[in-house]
């Protein structure tokens, strides 16, 4: 039904797709997979018109079709529901899905007949939502429903779905599968972008493999195990968890009583002694970004209540600046917006948070010798490349600049670290490395409060992990003992 | 002080809110679709200076407004192609094309009329006093429904607030912008026409004295809603038509006039405390003032 | 790279303003003829252009420090108001106090007129995010309003017709550079300002990258967020950028009134706050940069006036059209970028 051939596609200096060719049969969910940055997202990009290929061919249905905007694709049954959802949250379901297909004339717009069409729709493939609703007060499961409605109303016969269970639970993935095997049933072919192995094993019929911009394998899914797929992906034998000696734990460095952030966490309470990693796993959204920010002192103090000590002294009151002195430090979870000065050097980067004091500076001025010196050591042991410290930040890739960022808050040799979605955007050797340094540090005696979207990521490496739910702490649960399963339950609110 | 509030007042309301409605609803165009419009002053000027000078051309104010129409379009595809093909920071170019009306219609009021800056007095016969009114309180019914029940609108309030899934829904977000900008310069050039042939009878030099930016704090005020920007400029309307019915009749302790300075100053402080508070509590359009940029 | 794009943007500028010179039906090389060389004869020329460049480096310099923390100051106009009107008046209301005294006083009342000035809108952005755009520009109307009122009702000398306050105490006269150069004219008004401006360049330049002070204001501008990720106060940046930004605004009082006309004169600035928009934009925020973009305008200021009185149709708006040309052309720097690298990369045996 679909067929790539020979797509390249480069973006500046970068290979994203090199003389890719996949096949996916009518009538069924064929899965794409690679890691972050394998060219995947780029290759169906393609498909959907939204990026064009630098040479190569696509072939709907056996025939060769130019696909130069979104607009054709369409127009070919192609729908596409991308990884961040393309939604206007301050317009109905309804307008978000006739959005570019609006019934009526020009010069009016006729809602009733697709609000009809709409709960046809929703009624044929399962898809409860309702359409007078403002998408801003949708959950998320219910918006990713809005995107497959919107490319079910245009006819879609090829559905691709970019991650589709990135932000879901456990359960909610079951019940997105059950509505893909509906489409299926119904006719519609499904091609899913992932890197969750064992979702691909459970409804996929076949599978293509991508890794740095290249197709490495084409299998069907009850031919390959899991094993067999992520040595294919990442071209050697992978470690899927993370060595480390047990933890040797003191006394409570950090100690949260009721912490309670308006609207987003009610009534937290926990304690992170120094020489362990406490986990937080959950359900991107469900208040893990604003805990984190809440103890950095990045949000307003008048939304936030409770009592934060450190090392048995209050902090709640204390700026942000403050609380770094007192021997906090933080990697964000978006390095772009909260980590870096992206115009600026390696060097104006590696001093941000301890610009303004001795012996970075030298009275009101900054010591150059001082800064060069510290960013050369940064950039000397976590190994940040390309190693010049004059390079604007903007110029790494998002692996370096992450190593910028965490060589840069260990330097401060805190006694309390925040990390929130480590590695994140970040190639496989990076990752190892991160792991490795996070482990190293806790070692050290720090206190580590370690925040993923990634459950294997944390259950590999916290030594205790807290679940959290809608704003509370679900459960904790010993990583070693507990099973997947298990903390997506508490993911959802069960028990 | 009861004379003060006469049907006078009101009137005096209407039509100094005109102008400001008219700008305030061009400038909505330009902003839902997310395009920041600093230079509703400087298309406002242009608006005025062309319909000034072609009325005195051809002695038909018609042809005067719908040159000005013209000539507001003209100066906001400037900053439509500044903003939206090379991506420019909108404000900037606001500002150089506002910095660009200080001098041009002086530039070319020299040129033809031998003059500093203003065009030639118009005879009353040659004005239209009455038409810019209806059209500017016909226009926001008409925004309304061009923004909330027509395809069009649907597209323009998409790509203001989430120009990537409009994009990925097919739109041309481009094209909706360029045509959001291009509103406005017509629109805003309209205001202006009717200063210079409504309420006056010639262009002087830099005579909106504001009111393009005042029309912007209305817009923002309104919260980008067609009918609470009417209220907005409406407000600022009252306000400058009762200080102006206060000077010489209100008196202060002493008996002297109020200076007319502060008499002046009263539209632009107003301004400023409308913004301070009531912009923290409004929601602009999400993407407003962000270039679209896609790879391709 | 960065360095070519301002050239090439006054370049363009030129050619666009010869078009609208043709359009009106005159010479176009004539008239940038008598533009530039008016402007660079020596003393007349040269002392005059230095002297207009003075006001134009202080609003360039204040322009320049507020958008590097991301803020635009198009208040400039309304600060170096207040600022001049203050001089003015310690100035006349101190008039005994001693010239080692009253001369440091009065540039301390510029600065900080128009430090407050600047502070206002700062403060009403960092407290209630309300644009700085709009509120300078109504603080600039209010402004004129306010010394305007002052002027003509408080510190007007009786029976003058002018619009002007009374004169300052002679106490508070800075030197011109006549006066401190032999052979060089004392009837040319360049002052001891100019210095100023120049020492403002250094100390701005130092300011901004060798101080911690500049590397806050410089994360703010760049990423608030991150600014505030690293404990930066983004809301004191905000005011204080825009009190460091009016207080080299007002600096332009001690050139006009101190050094000039010994007294405050109504309406004296000659757009000099809007021209700072265009002086900083061209000098791509930087003190040298500004030292530079502010000659270039000087120049044309300079030589609009005689562009005006010789030639038949031109006045000396032109110099308004070329200013937003410049500013329109160097922030639509992406106009130029791809043909300029195609035409670097293309190889020249195909």
């Amino acid at each position: 039904m679909l067929q790539l051939r020979n797509i390249t596609k480069r973006f500046g200096g970068v290979l994203a797709n090199d003389q890719i060719a996949i096949t996916v049969e009518p009538g069924t969910i064929h899965a794409i997979v690679g890691e972050n940055g394998a060219g995947k997202s780029t290759a169906m990009r393609i498909a959907y018109g939204f990026y064009t290929a630098d040479s190569g061919e696509i072939l709907i249905d056996g025939h060769i079709r130019r696909i130069q905007r979104p607009h054709d694709a369409i127009a070919l049954g192609i729908g596409m529901v991308h990884q961040h959802f393309m939604l206007v949250d301050t317009m109905t379901v309804a307008e978000n899905i006739i959005l570019g297909a609006e019934t009526g004339t020009p010069a009016s717009l006729d809602l009733d007949e697709a609000t009809a069409r709409i709960r046809k729709l929703t009624d044929d493939f399962n898809l409860a939502v309702d359409p007078r609703a403002l998408v801003e007060d949708l959950s998320v499961g219910q918006q990713q429903r809005v995107e497959l409605l919107k490319a079910l109303y245009r006819d879609a016969r090829l559905l691709i779905l970019d991650e589709p269970t990135a932000v879901l639970t456990p359960q909610e993935v079951e019940e997105f599968f059950a509505i893909l095997r509906g489409m299926r049933q119904q006719g519609k072919t499904i091609v899913i972008i992932t890197h969750k192995l064992a979702e691909v094993l459970a409804v996929s019929d076949a599978v293509t493999v991508m890794r740095d911009g290249r197709v490495v394998g084409r299998v069907k899914t009850k031919d390959t195990t899991a094993a067999e797929l992520a040595r294919l992906m990442v071209g050697r034998e992978v470690l899927l968890r993370v060595e480390k000696t047990p933890a040797k734990p003191g006394a409570a460095t950090l100690s949260v009583r009721n912490l309670t952030v308006t609207p987003a966490i009610a009534d937290l309470s926990f304690d992170v002694r120094a020489g362990e990693i406490v986990g937080v796993a959950g359900v991107e959204g469900n208040g893990q970004r604003e805990l984190i920010e809440a103890i950095a002192g990045l949000i307003d103090p008048a939304q936030v209540s409770g009592d934060i000590s450190l090392d048995g002294a209050p902090i709640a009151g204390l700026s942000a600046r403050d609380r770094r002195e007192r021997g906090m430090a933080h990697i964000p979870e978006d390095r772009h917006r909260r980590g870096l000065l992206l115009e600026f050097g390696l060097d104006e980067n590696a001093i941000l948070g301890v610009h303004y004091r001795p012996p970075v500076t030298y009275g009101v001025f900054v010591n150059d010798r001082e800064v060069q010196r510290r960013t050369a050591g940064i950039i000397q042991r976590f190994d940040v490349r390309p190693p010049n410290p004059a390079l604007p930040a903007r110029a790494l890739s998002g692996g370096n600049q992450q190593k910028l960022i965490i060589g840069r808050e260990f330097e401060l040799r805190p006694r309390l670290l925040l990390v929130a979605q480590p590695t994140r955007g970040v190639d496989i050797g990076a990752i190892e490395f991160i792991h490795r340094k996070l482990v190293e540090l806790r070692d050290a005696g720090c206190a580590v409060l370690l925040v993923s979207a990634e459950l294997e990521e944390v259950m590999s490496l916290a030594d205790r992990l807290l679940v959290i739910h809608k704003g509370r702490i679900a459960g904790e649960v010993d990583p070693q003992m507990a099973s997947a399963a298990e903390v997506g339950m508490l993911m959802t609110g069960g028990h | 002080m009861a004379d003060l509030f006469t049907v006078s007042l009101i009137w005096s309301t209407i039509r100094l809110s005109t102008p400001l409605i008219l700008a305030a609803l061009g400038g909505l165009f330009s902003e839902r679709s997310g395009v920041i419009n600093i230079a509703l002053e400087g298309m406002m000027l242009a608006g005025a200076f062309t319909a000034a000078a072609m009325t005195y051309a051809t002695g038909n104010p018609w042809v005067g407004l719908l040159t000005a129409i013209g000539a507001g379009a003209g100066v906001a595809a400037i900053h439509a192609v500044a903003c939206i093909r090379y991506r420019a920071d909108q404000v900037v170019v606001g500002t150089a094309i506002n910095i660009l009306m200080i001098g041009l219609p002086g530039f070319l009021s020299g040129a033809f009329f031998l003059s500093s800056g203003s065009t030639p007095q118009l005879p009353i016969e040659q004005l239209i006093p009455l038409a810019p009114i209806v059209m500017a309180f016909a226009f926001v019914p008409l925004t309304w429904y061009a923004l909330y029940r027509t395809p069009f609108g649907l597209r323009l309030r998409a790509v203001g607030d989430n120009p990537e899934a409009a994009d990925a829904a097919g739109i041309d977000v481009a094209k909706i912008r360029y045509t959001g900008v291009l509103l406005s310069g017509a629109l805003a050039a309209m205001g202006g026409a009717y200063l210079s042939t409504g309420q006056s009878s010639l262009f002087t030099r830099n005579m909106t004295s504001g009111r393009g930016f005042i029309a912007l704090a209305a817009l923002i005020f309104g919260k980008w809603k067609p009918t609470q920007t009417l209220l907005a400029c409406l407000f600022f309307g009252f306000t400058e038509a009762l200080t102006i019915q206060m000077q010489g009749v209100v008196k202060l302790p002493s008996g002297e006039d109020i200076p007319v300075q502060f008499i002046q100053m009263v539209p632009y402080v107003l301004t400023i405390i409308v913004l301070a508070g009531f912009i923290g509590h409004s929601r602009a359009p999400a993407a407003l003032g962000v270039p679209y940029a896609k790879e391709r | 790279m960065n360095l070519l794009f301002p050239v090439i943007a006054v370049a363009a500028a030129f050619l666009v303003g010869s078009v609208f010179v043709l359009l009106i039906g005159d010479n176009p090389i004539e008239t940038y003829w008598l533009l530039i060389g008016s402007a660079l004869w020596w003393p007349d020329g040269i002392g005059y252009t230095l002297f207009l460049a003075t006001p134009l480096i202080f609003t360039g310099l204040a322009v320049a420090v507020a958008f590097r923390a991301g803020l635009l100051n198009i208040g400039a106009e309304g600060q170096l108001y207040v600022a001049a009107f203050a001089t003015a008046w310690v100035g006349i209301v101190l008039a005994n106090v001693p010239a080692t005294v009253l001369v440091p006083l009065c540039f301390a009342a510029a600065i900080a007129a128009g430090a407050t000035w600047g502070a206002i809108p700062g403060l009403l952005k960092a407290r209630f995010g309300s644009h700085e755009v709009i509120n300078t520009i109504m603080m600039n109307f209010i402004a004129v309003a306010l010394v305007s009122y002052f002027t003509q009702y408080h510190y007007r000398t009786p029976g003058d017709p002018i619009l002007q306050s009374a004169p300052i105490s002679a106490n508070a006269y800075i030197p011109r550079v006549g006066e401190l150069i032999p052979g060089f004219p004392e009837r040319i008004p360049l002052n001891l300002a100019f210095i100023l401006a120049l020492v403002a360049c250094v100390l701005v330049y130092v300011l901004l990258w060798k101080t911690k002070w500049g590397y806050e204001l410089r994360a703010t501008g760049s990423n608030p967020s991150a600014a505030e990720y690293g404990g930066i106060s983004v809301r004191r940046q905000i005011v204080l950028a825009m009190a460091i930004s009016g207080g080299l605004a007002g600096m332009v009082g001690i050139n006009e009134v101190l050094g000039y006309r010994h007294r405050y004169y109504d309406g004296f600035s000659d757009n000099y706050g809007f021209t700072g928009i265009a002086v900083a934009l061209l000098g791509r925020n930087h003190p040298v940069g500004v030292i530079l973009a502010a000659l270039l305008f000087a120049i044309l200021t300079r030589g609009g006036i005689p562009v005006d009185a010789f030639t038949q149709n031109v006045t000396k708006d032109i110099v308004q059209i070329l200013q937003a040309t410049i500013i329109l052309f160097v922030a639509a720097e992406a106009l130029f970028r791809k043909p300029f690298q195609r035409w670097l990369t293309s190889s020249p045996s195909r």
